[in-house]
């Protein structure tokens, strides 16, 4: 028997998170916003929690102080005896989890938005880490059409190794809001009410689904994770190639075998091998330089929620 | 400051910077790049030394380590006495104006050219002291000329009774290259191409002016400061709000008084109180939030620069 995630009581507690990288600043403003005022995201009989989750990173506007807050959700980081000599945020990992987790427990947050930027050029993405949530699917689905002509992508991250263990994966129903392009650092007035938007739909659906409405079966078209590259590099390390100016801000474009991919530095163009047509994203982020990603290749592939019952 | 007016001789001691911040990556790739292979940015008449200006903030891919490199080169931190403490960048500035200067002596360089990226929307800017910099307005003109789909905006930094705190001020000429929008740690191809082709252009003026090419009078339009708005803020001087989407990527488009310049996140519009029109510039810059800049006012303004005096040709150096 398929195991169907419905969710079948209500949605009693949500959370949204800012900040889990100090420079993405549109979660880090919007949580901060909703902390004075949160009117314009309650909803009958919901709890909706704000919380700035990366407080330090926040002040410094950095990504993280110690380590990618957003990496270390596991069990190994999860279970370290709390100790002053832990990494900054592995210890407000653990206070994170003691705040809104364990996963499935009586008094945790059901579902938790984790608001981030990308330099790239996605515009509205909704990241899913499991194909099998129904749930979720309806609740993409409706975001997606709500949004509408907007448009808006979901990021499948299921992968045996490249999934990451993520500050919302605590939750039963870990939501990724992603909206770029948007400079670290920067906060610009479209990108705040693209995310604002998504947020708002999100929350109309979760309203809808505990009034009882009817969702009837859907299909979501998705971008499942392949593989990630790297930069071209020479032998000491550097990078000897930046993403071509064909591929630059092309994220959810079909990429064939034979198109430009990376541009050396003394200009010669490198093609993508293979034989199958990708659709990157997360095309030239900043904060993965470091992470050794210029892009990640995904495939297209659609994905069906049953209704409720 | 005694900059000479006007170069009467060919120069010879030539210096591009990068990494003088060090999360904008044109230059810092750039000049990593030229410190391995310097070929492309030799000419016959004279040399050109790369320098990756701020090392420790390159490595760390930010814009500075302990304060910011291009405002600490003015004569207090130049020539204050050394101590243990100094800022990692004091000392970095110190010994910059060691090899490109000192700052105001015939020993200075004669060019420096500074490459720099910034989030805002300004194209390709070229950044220059004042328009009495005779020799950098005429670099300035031909850039223009040589590259007209480019639209390449002049803004001086000059502000009156203010002394220079940038790194291309220690030289006898310098001018700063300022290509956007990029993000801070991102490098783009099409902006480090166009960094790049403009670099060997300005190296092509000063052989051009080397061997005694003529460039006449010419009247140049240019943009400088008259003020700064900052971001709205709350009491206790967090962010209320930010740039309007009607002033977003609008640099260097006139702004009328009653025109909508932030939008706060309750909702509302704040408008443009001052009198006159300016031309905003360095809109929402990520790197001035913590300066308290939203945007840098400016006036445009119309001048004429003079010929420049035509040199004897010049024989290549020995050297």
């Amino acid at each position: 028997m398929t195991s169907c995630h419905l969710a079948e009581a209500p949605i009693k507690k949500v959370a949204i998170f800012g900040g889990t990288h100090g420079n993405e600043l549109t979660g880090v403003f919007l949580v901060k916003h909703w902390l004075e005022n949160g009117a314009e995201i309650q909803r009958t009989g919901l709890e909706v929690k704000p919380f700035i989750t990366n407080p330090s990173a926040v002040k410094k506007c950095t990504r993280y102080i110690d380590c990618d807050l957003n990496r270390i959700f596991d069990l190994e980081n999860l279970g370290k005896k709390m100790s002053e000599d832990l990494p900054y945020e592995v210890r407000r990992a653990q206070e994170i989890y003691h705040l809104f987790g364990p996963k499935g427990g009586e008094d945790s947050y059901d579902i938790i938005f984790d608001l981030h930027n990308t330099t790239s050029n996605m515009g509205c993405t909704l990241i899913l880490e499991d194909s099998r949530n129904n749930f979720l699917i309806q609740m993409f689905h409706y975001i997606k059409t709500s949004l509408a002509p907007l448009p808006c992508y979901v990021y499948l991250i299921e992968h045996p190794s490249l999934k990451y263990a993520t500050t919302r994966s605590i939750a039963k129903y870990p939501v990724g809001i992603e909206v770029g392009p948007q400079p670290q650092g920067v906060l610009r007035a479209d990108i705040l009410d693209q995310m604002r938007k998504m947020i708002k739909h999100a929350l109309d659906f979760i309203h809808h689904f505990n009034e009882g409405k009817e969702f009837p079966p859907c299909a979501i078209e998705v971008y499942k994770i392949i593989e990630k590259v790297d930069y071209p590099r020479d032998a000491n390390g550097e990078i000897a190639a930046v993403i071509h100016p064909n591929l630059q801000d092309q994220d959810w474009k079909p990429l064939h075998p034979g198109d430009p991919m990376f541009l050396t530095l003394d200009g010669k163009t490198m093609p993508l091998g293979g034989d199958r047509t990708v659709y990157p994203v997360f095309v030239n982020e900043a904060a993965y330089y470091e992470k050794k990603e210029a892009f990640a290749k995904t495939t297209k592939l659609t994905l069906n929620a049953k209704d409720r019952q | 400051m005694c900059s000479l007016p006007v170069p009467r001789e060919p120069l010879r001691r030539v210096a591009v910077t990068g990494g003088t911040h060090g999360n904008e990556m044109s230059g810092v790739y750039l000049a990593q790049h030229w410190l391995q292979s310097p070929a492309e940015l030799q000419r016959l008449s004279f040399s050109t030394v790369p320098v990756l200006a701020n090392p420790a903030a390159t490595a760390a891919c930010r814009r500075y380590v302990d304060h910011d490199l291009n405002r600490t080169f003015t004569s207090s931190f130049l020539n204050s006495r050394p101590t243990p403490d100094d800022p990692y960048e004091v000392t970095r500035a110190r010994e910059l104006n060691q090899l490109l200067g000192p700052k105001a002596s015939g020993r200075a360089f004669d060019f420096v050219l500074d490459l720099h990226n910034t989030t805002a929307n300004m194209g390709t800017c070229l950044i220059a002291k004042s328009s009495h910099e005779v020799f950098a307005m005429h670099l300035c003109h031909h850039l223009q000329l040589q590259y007209p789909e480019l639209s390449c905006q002049v803004f001086l930094y000059q502000r009156p009774g203010e002394e220079s705190y940038n790194l291309d001020s220690v030289a006898k000429n310098g001018l700063a290259l300022e290509l956007g929008p990029q993000p801070q740690g991102v490098l783009r191809a099409d902006i480090f191409s166009r960094m790049r082709t403009l670099v060997a252009t300005v190296l092509d003026f000063i052989e051009l002016f080397n061997q005694g090419t003529a460039f006449p009078a010419f009247e140049m339009e240019a943009y400088r400061p008259v003020g700064v708005v900052d971001f709205p803020r709350t009491d206790a001087g967090n962010l209320a709000g930010t740039v309007h989407p009607q002033l977003q990527d609008r640099d260097f488009q006139p702004l009328q008084p009653g025109a909508p310049i932030f939008q706060m996140f309750s909702g509302e519009d704040l408008l443009y109180e001052g009198e006159s029109t300016v031309y905003p510039v360095f809109i929402n810059e990520a790197a001035y939030y913590e300066k308290g800049i939203a945007f840098v006012q400016t006036e445009k303004f119309t001048f004429t620069v003079p010929a420049m005096p035509v040199l004897n040709p010049a024989p290549s150096p020995a050297s």
